[in-house]
């Protein structure tokens, strides 16, 4: 940061022009879209004393959502960490007939409203759906439980993993792989000691990606889960609950929780994924 | 180690980048494999390397059969054009990968390994620089380290993919006297791949001349450079000036120049180095070839001249020494006359014979 702000006090004029406005565009479109909601998010929480917010926060029901949440988002995220490493990996690394269209399909869920992603998992999995029927004799149940929930926020958060690996797996050298080779490795510990250290950086922060949207995930997931109190009932739910029942503060003092969380593991994300990729590029930043 | 291919071919889909060849390199000679980009160096390099299967052929190491054999097991050094160093781990951990990638039964001790690693960042000259990262370091030194990292399981040979390809002059020119020391002291079989004809008619016992996937000549530097089998081979490694004219009992013709030969009646061509080509202000008996000063060079050891006339289709370059071009005040636009002291012929290429001749 030192050296871009000696750098702009020695030049004072820039080879680009607009810069003025295009950040004033920006800033402008970032304070109504991002920073005015969340004012106001803030804002509708001013009427409430502490006591008053730590009750609604902690109240039975909502801590039990809390859990929910977070435990099928982390199972949804694990299972998105290595699945979506695997696709990543074959669309970069492997040449097959159909390919491009398996890499369009793979921002599907991006693109398809998630009530739509929803009807259709909770239509698949219920206990008389084509998958629901094949699973039931197994005493699997999927539909209405947690695994419906960590299944459809698997689904809607895929991408992130595969489209923030694809990139760094592509501009990684064949070369270095074939290095680990000549140098006797087998074909694992060349995975493991070379390609994987060089994909962590993309892969945790695609996989953080997924965990954090999942968490915030509500059209996908109401329609799988069932919505039973304290069993499987997602904190965004809690948030549409007290809506419903006009209860603005209340909705707004657990729409600060998923934020707050939501914010934190970003931050964290960024700040150990910039410690990693300075040392990638020698200690310089 | 030796290492000997018979009839090793290769095709990528419909190209043929490899025609069926033979070659035997000897027990610690450095060969360096020549030719233009696309004439299937690099794949015959890696196909020694085990990194891409022949399609047909045998390769042996020494008395190994190594055709089916994994590159791992093929007991290889590998330098890549662009290091391919693991960006990730430290220079010590980079060179010590092999030994630690080793089962654990034939691994070293840590203590060894550390030792050795030492050893060979020494030998690299890089001993302080065993904590820094790749991407802090120069690119001549990453290119040592992946050296050091190549040597460090002590390979049988060693292939190097353009080592200095990406390196700047200065850098290169250091480092290829320094990999010549480093193969004359440890005696490994070595074969590099270069476009660069003088960094291969440099550092080579050896040189293997490619081109369109076929060898064309493999001969020792000095026979290379006086006896090139070929046209090819004359071209690709050095300048070449061009003089097309009908020959008429005994005298070359080409517009207003002319040049005595002894060769047959009929249309010819010769090539002309540029160093063998003499600048004078007067014709002499055998050749009057009259030209105009284009374009003159002082660097370096000798001037390079350019040169141009009406009987010419494309402008010649000649190399005089500093004493002859002071001595004829060479000047842009200045009427010269050249003496060549000895010119080329080939005959057609599918004849693959030469002939040169020396003008008294």
């Amino acid at each position: 940061m030192n050296r871009i702000a000696s750098l702009t006090a020695a030049s004072p004029k820039r080879v680009l022009p607009g810069f003025g406005l295009s950040l004033g565009v920006t800033l402008l479109f970032i304070s109504l879209v991002l920073l005015l909601p969340l004012t106001s998010l803030v804002g509708q929480l001013s009427g409430l004393s502490l006591a008053e917010y730590w009750a609604i926060i902690t109240e039975g029901r909502v801590v039990a959502s809390y859990l929910v949440t977070i435990g099928a988002a982390a199972v949804a995220a694990l299972f998105n960490a290595l699945f979506g490493l695997l696709m990543a990996w074959v669309l970069v690394r492997y040449e097959f007939p159909g390919k491009r269209l398996l890499d369009a399909l793979m921002d599907l869920p991006f693109a398809l409203p998630t009530a739509v992603a929803g009807i259709t998992l909770a239509t698949l999995y219920s206990s008389n759906g084509w998958m629901g029927q094949l699973l039931a004799p197994l005493g699997f149940e999927v539909a209405y439980t947690w695994v419906g929930i960590a299944l459809a926020m698997g689904f809607t958060s895929i991408p992130f993993v595969v489209r923030t690996v694809q990139p760094v797996l592509e501009d990684m050298p064949g070369e270095v792989d074939e290095a680990a080779l000549t140098l006797g490795a087998s074909d694992a510990m060349a995975f493991r000691r070379v390609i994987l250290p060089h994909l962590w950086p993309a892969l945790v922060t695609g996989t953080g990606l997924a965990f954090v949207r999942s968490l915030g995930e509500f059209g996908a997931v109401i329609f799988i889960a069932g919505n039973m109190p304290y069993e499987t009932e997602i904190t965004s739910l809690m948030i549409f609950v007290k809506l419903q029942e006009y209860d603005y503060v209340g909705a707004s003092a657990i729409a600060s929780v998923v934020l707050a969380v939501s914010l934190l593991l970003l931050l964290v994300l960024n700040l150990w994924q910039g410690r990693f990729i300075r040392r990638l590029h020698g200690g310089k930043g | 180690m030796s290492i000997r291919l018979e009839n090793v071919a290769k095709t990528f889909g419909r190209n043929t980048a490899l025609e069926p060849l033979v070659l035997d390199i000897a027990e610690g000679e450095l060969v360096g494999l020549l030719g233009p980009s696309g004439s299937g160096k690099t794949t015959l390099l890696r196909i020694i390397a085990g990194l891409e299967q022949a399609d047909s052929g045998t390769i042996r190491f020494g008395d190994r059969d190594v055709t089916r054999m994994h590159v791992r097991d093929r007991r290889i050094g590998f330098v890549f054009q662009h290091y391919a160093l693991f960006r990730h781990m430290s220079v010590f951990d980079n060179v010590a990968f092999g030994l630690t990638a080793l089962p654990r039964r034939t691994r070293p001790s840590s203590g060894d390994i550390r030792a050795r690693v030492h050893r060979l960042l020494e030998m690299v000259r890089l001993e302080e620089f065993a904590n820094r990262y790749p991407a802090q370091l120069s690119g001549g030194q990453q290119q040592r380290v992946s050296l050091a990292r190549a040597l460090a399981l002590k390979p049988d040979v060693l292939l190097l993919d353009e080592p200095f390809g990406a390196l700047d002059a200065k850098v290169r020119q250091d480092l290829r006297r320094w990999l010549r020391h480093l193969h004359d002291e440890l005696n490994f079989t070595s074969v590099f791949v270069t476009h660069d004809q003088e960094e291969a008619l440099e550092l080579s016992d050896r040189v293997v001349v490619m081109s369109n996937g076929r060898i064309e000549q493999i001969d020792d530097p000095d026979t290379l450079y006086r006896q090139p089998a070929n046209r090819f081979v004359f071209e690709f490694l050095g300048d070449v000036n061009r003089l097309e004219g009908t020959i008429r009992n005994g005298t070359l013709t080409c517009g207003d120049a002319r040049l005595s030969v002894d060769l047959d009646d009929g249309p010819h061509e010769l090539l002309l180095r540029p160093h063998e080509l003499k600048l004078s202000e007067s014709a002499s008996n055998h050749a009057h070839l009259p030209v105009t000063v284009t374009a003159v060079s002082p660097v370096g050891a000798e001037v390079r001249v350019e040169l141009e006339a009406d009987w010419l289709a494309e402008p010649w370059m000649a190399t005089v020494r500093h004493a002859d071009f002071e001595r004829l005040t060479i000047k842009r636009g200045q009427r010269l006359f050249v003496t060549p002291r000895r010119w080329h012929r080939f005959e057609d290429s599918a004849a693959h014979r030469s002939r040169a001749s020396l003008i008294s």
